[in-house]
C-alpha cells in the first residue's frame, strides 16, 4: 500500500522497493528450466536459444517491446506453443527436472501443473462462476472431496471472493473485465499448477483491476513459480522479483539481459535494457 | 439577476426536417407523374411499365436534385441508394405475394376435421369438411423426426471435425458437403431408391423417405453448425486445453456448450430444409390416405404429398384441400424458422 502512496520517483526506486518487502530468500528451488529454447513460426525463426531458470515462490517479469518472443516464449512452457499451426520448436524446458517435450509426456498433466492465465479475460460463456472455477477439475477429470472449500479458497486467494461470494450461480460474462480475469486466475488456481503464466494478464484492464490483480500475484508467489509478460514496466518493477528483458533486432527473439528487478531497472548491464527501461525506446 | 439554464429538450438533429421531407415527397410524385404521363403517350402497357418509368423517373430526379444539393459523391450514392431499393423490393416481392395467395385460398378450408381425420374414406368430390390431414401431419413429422435422429450426430460432428480437428480431410470434406448442400432431391430419392428399396426391402415405406430427407438434412446442418462453431473465440478453446483437459473434453465441455443455441438454429434450419421435400417422397413412401404410424410397413402419407396429389385429382374440393394442406406447411415451417430466430437472437443477448 505504501507503494501507491509514496509514489516513488524512478521505478529502481519501485524495484527497490519490491525487494526490501521480501528480499528474494524464499525461494524454494528451481521450479522450471528453460534451455535454449528457439521457435520458429512457418519457418520463420522467432525466438533465439532462451535459457533461463524460474525459481520456485518467485516472480519472473518478461519486459522488451512488440514482437520480441515473449508470448512466444511463455507458450513454449506449456506446450500451448503447438497450437499455432505451422510452429515448431527446439531445445528443452524442465518440470521437476524432466523434459516436458519429451516423447511420450502426457500433455495434459503438464499444462495442470503449468496453468496459465491469457491476455484477454476469458471465462467460459456456458458456465456460472462456480462452474467456471471448478471447470478445471471437470476438463482433467479430478476428483474433489470438498469443492465448496475448493472455490472459496481459489476466488479467496484470487482476491474475488467477497465480490461474488453471494451470486456464484450468476454468469461469468456478468462481471466487470478485471473481475473476469480475477475468475480465470481464480480457474487456473483450482488445478493447483506449481507454475503459473501470465501472458500481459492486466493489458485490458483499468488501473484499479491491475492494482488488485498485483495484489493478487504477490500473494500467490509464496507458493508458486509466477511468470508474467507485461508491456508495463512499473507493473514489472512492482511485482517481479527477477526481470528478463527480450528484445529483437529485426531477427529472432533474443534475451539481452535477466537479473534480479533491482538491478535491471537500477544498474542494467546492457545499455539496450537502459534504453527500454528508462523509455529511451520501445 | 441569475439566469437559469434550462435543460434542453432532447431531440434528434440530424432527422429530416419538415422542408426535407416535401422534397423526398415530391421527388416520388414527380416520378408517378412522369410513369403515368408516359404510359398514357407512349405504347408502353401494364403494371410493369409503371414500375420500370417510376423507378428510373425517381431514380434521375433524385440524382439531379443531390447533384445541385450536394455534389457528385452525393449525387452518386443517391443511385446505389434507388439500387438497393429496387433490389430489396424485387426480393420481398414474391414471398408477401405467396403468403398472400396461400392465406387466401387455403384459409377457407380451415376445420378441425383437418386435424383429427385422414383421407381414407373420402374421395375427391366430397365437401372439404370430411376427411382431413392427420394422416400428412404424423407421416411429416415421423420422417423428419426420424431423419433428424440421424443427421443431428453425422451433422454436428461433421462440422466438429473441420473446425475443431481440421484434419488432412477438412479440405476435402469441407468441399463435399458443400457440393452435396446442391445435390437436387430427386438425385437423393432415387439413390435410395436403388440402393434401399429395390435390393432390400422391395416395398416402398415411410422410413425410405426418411432416409432421403436425411441425406439433405446433413449438409445444411453441418454447414451451418460449422458457420456457428467458428464463431466461437479461439481463446476459449486455449483456455480450456491450458486447464488440462484433452480435446475431446475442451470441445464437449466448452466450445458445444458456448454454441449450444447457435446448434440448435442449425438444426431447425435443416428440419425446415426438409419439410416441403416433395421429390423424394413421392419417390419413396408410397404416399398413403390413412394414418400410418410404423415407417417400416406400408406407404406414409406427408404434406407436400397429399398438397401434390390434391392439385393432381383437380376437383374444386381437392384445390381447395391442396390450399389448405399448403397453408399448414407453410405455418409449420414459419414457426420453426421463427423459433429459430428467437433462439439465436437470445444468444446474442447473452
Amino acid at each position: 500500500m505504501d507503494k501507491t502512496a509514496t509514489k516513488p520517483s524512478s521505478l529502481s526506486d519501485v524495484a527497490a522497493a519490491k525487494q526490501k518487502k521480501s528480499p528474494g530468500a524464499q525461494s524454494l528451488g528451481v521450479g522450471l528450466e528453460a534451455r535454449g529454447v528457439h521457435a520458429w513460426f512457418s519457418g520463420k525463426h522467432v525466438l533465439d536459444g532462451i535459457s533461463l531458470d524460474f525459481w520456485s515462490g518467485t516472480v519472473t517479469a518478461l519486459i522488451g517491446p512488440s514482437g520480441c518472443g515473449k508470448s512466444t516464449f511463455i507458450r513454449t512452457l506449456n506446450r500451448m506453443h503447438e497450437f499455432i499451426p505451422g510452429a515448431q520448436m527446439a531445445g528443452e524446458v524442465l518440470l521437476d527436472g524432466k523434459d516436458i517435450y519429451e516423447s511420450g509426456t502426457d500433455v495434459t498433466k503438464i499444462r495442470l501443473k503449468v496453468g496459465m492465465v491469457f491476455q484477454k479475460p476469458n471465462p467460459f460463456p456456458s458456465m456460472s462462476i462456480a462452474e467456471n472455477v471448478l471447470s478445471g477439475l471437470k476438463l482433467a477429470e479430478l476428483k474433489v472431496a470438498d469443492k465448496d472449500a475448493l472455490l472459496e479458497d481459489c476466488l479467496e486467494r484470487a482476491g474475488l471472493w467477497s465480490e461474488v461470494k453471494d451470486r456464484l450461480n450468476a454468469h461469468g460474462g456478468s462481471l466487470s473485465g478485471g473481475q473476469q480475469q480475477r475468475l480465470c486466475i481464480a480457474r487456473s488456481l483450482a488445478v493447483k499448477p506449481q507454475v503459473l503464466l501470465m501472458d500481459e494478464p492486466c493489458s485490458a484492464l483499468d488501473p484499479g483491476s491491475t492494482l488488485k490483480i498485483e495484489e493478487t500475484i504477490s500473494h500467490l508467489s509464496s507458493s508458486m513459480t509466477i511468470i508474467i509478460v507485461t508491456h508495463n514496466m512499473q507493473q514489472a518493477a512492482r511485482v517481479s522479483d527477477y526481470t528478463a528483458f527480450f528484445l529483437s533486432d529485426g531477427g529472432p527473439g533474443s534475451m539481452i539481459e535477466v537479473g534480479p528487478t533491482s538491478e535491471i531497472f537500477s544498474r542494467p548491464r546492457d545499455t539496450r535494457t537502459e534504453n527500454y527501461v528508462t523509455g529511451r525506446f520501445g | 439577476m441569475s439566469t437559469v439554464i434550462a435543460t434542453p429538450k432532447p431531440g434528434k438533429p440530424w432527422t429530416a426536417t419538415p422542408q426535407q421531407r416535401l422534397i423526398t415527397a415530391s421527388i416520388y410524385l414527380g416520378a408517378v407523374l412522369v410513369s403515368f404521363t408516359l404510359v398514357a403517350i407512349t405504347p408502353m402497357k401494364g403494371k410493369l411499365a409503371y414500375f420500370v418509368v417510376f423507378f428510373f423517373s425517381s431514380l434521375l430526379i433524385d440524382f439531379i436534385l443531390s447533384y445541385i444539393q450536394r455534389g457528385m459523391a452525393s449525387a452518386k450514392d443517391a443511385i446505389a441508394r434507388g439500387f438497393v431499393s429496387v433490389g430489396m423490393t424485387l426480393a420481398v416481392l414474391p414471398i408477401f405475394s405467396i403468403l398472400f395467395e396461400v392465406v387466401k385460398r387455403g384459409y377457407k378450408g380451415l376445420n378441425i376435421n383437418l386435424f383429427t381425420k385422414d383421407m381414407s374414406l373420402t374421395s375427391v368430390n366430397d365437401p372439404i369438411g370430411n376427411g382431413g390431414l392427420i394422416h400428412a401431419i404424423t407421416g411429416t413429422i415421423i420422417m423428419v423426426a426420424m431423419a433428424l435422429i440421424v443427421a443431428m450426430p453425422i451433422g454436428i460432428l461433421t462440422a466438429i471435425y473441420l473446425t475443431e480437428i481440421r484434419g488432412k480431410f477438412a479440405a476435402p470434406i469441407k468441399f463435399l458437403v458443400q457440393a452435396m448442400s446442391g445435390v437436387p432431391s430427386i438425385v437423393a430419392g432415387l439413390f435410395i431408391l436403388s440402393a434401399y428399396v429395390y435390393p432390400i426391402t422391395g416395398a416402398l415405406s415411410g422410413f425410405a423417405g426418411s432416409l432421403a430427407l436425411m441425406i439433405l438434412m446433413i449438409p445444411t446442418i453441418a454447414r451451418t453448425s460449422e458457420e456457428v462453431l467458428l464463431l466461437i473465440p479461439n481463446d476459449l478453446r486455449e483456455a480450456g486445453v491450458a486447464l488440462g483437459g484433452t480435446q475431446w473434453r475442451t470441445v464437449a465441455l466448452v466450445v458445444v456448450p458456448a454454441a449450444k443455441s447457435g446448434l440448435v438454429t442449425a438444426l431447425i434450419l435443416g428440419i425446415a430444409r426438409v419439410a416441403g421435400e416433395t421429390a423424394p417422397l413421392v419417390l419413396l413412401t408410397g404416399g398413403g390416405e390413412k394414418v400410418n404410424l410404423n415407417p417400416f410397413d406400408g406407404p406414409m402419407g406427408s404434406l407436400p404429398i397429399y398438397i401434390w396429389k390434391c392439385f393432381g385429382q383437380g376437383t374444386e374440393e381437392s384445390i381447395a384441400r391442396a390450399w389448405s394442406g399448403i397453408l399448414v406447411l407453410l405455418v409449420i415451417v414459419l414457426a420453426l424458422f421463427i423459433s429459430a430466430r428467437f433462439l439465436s437472437e437470445r444468444k446474442v443477448a447473452k
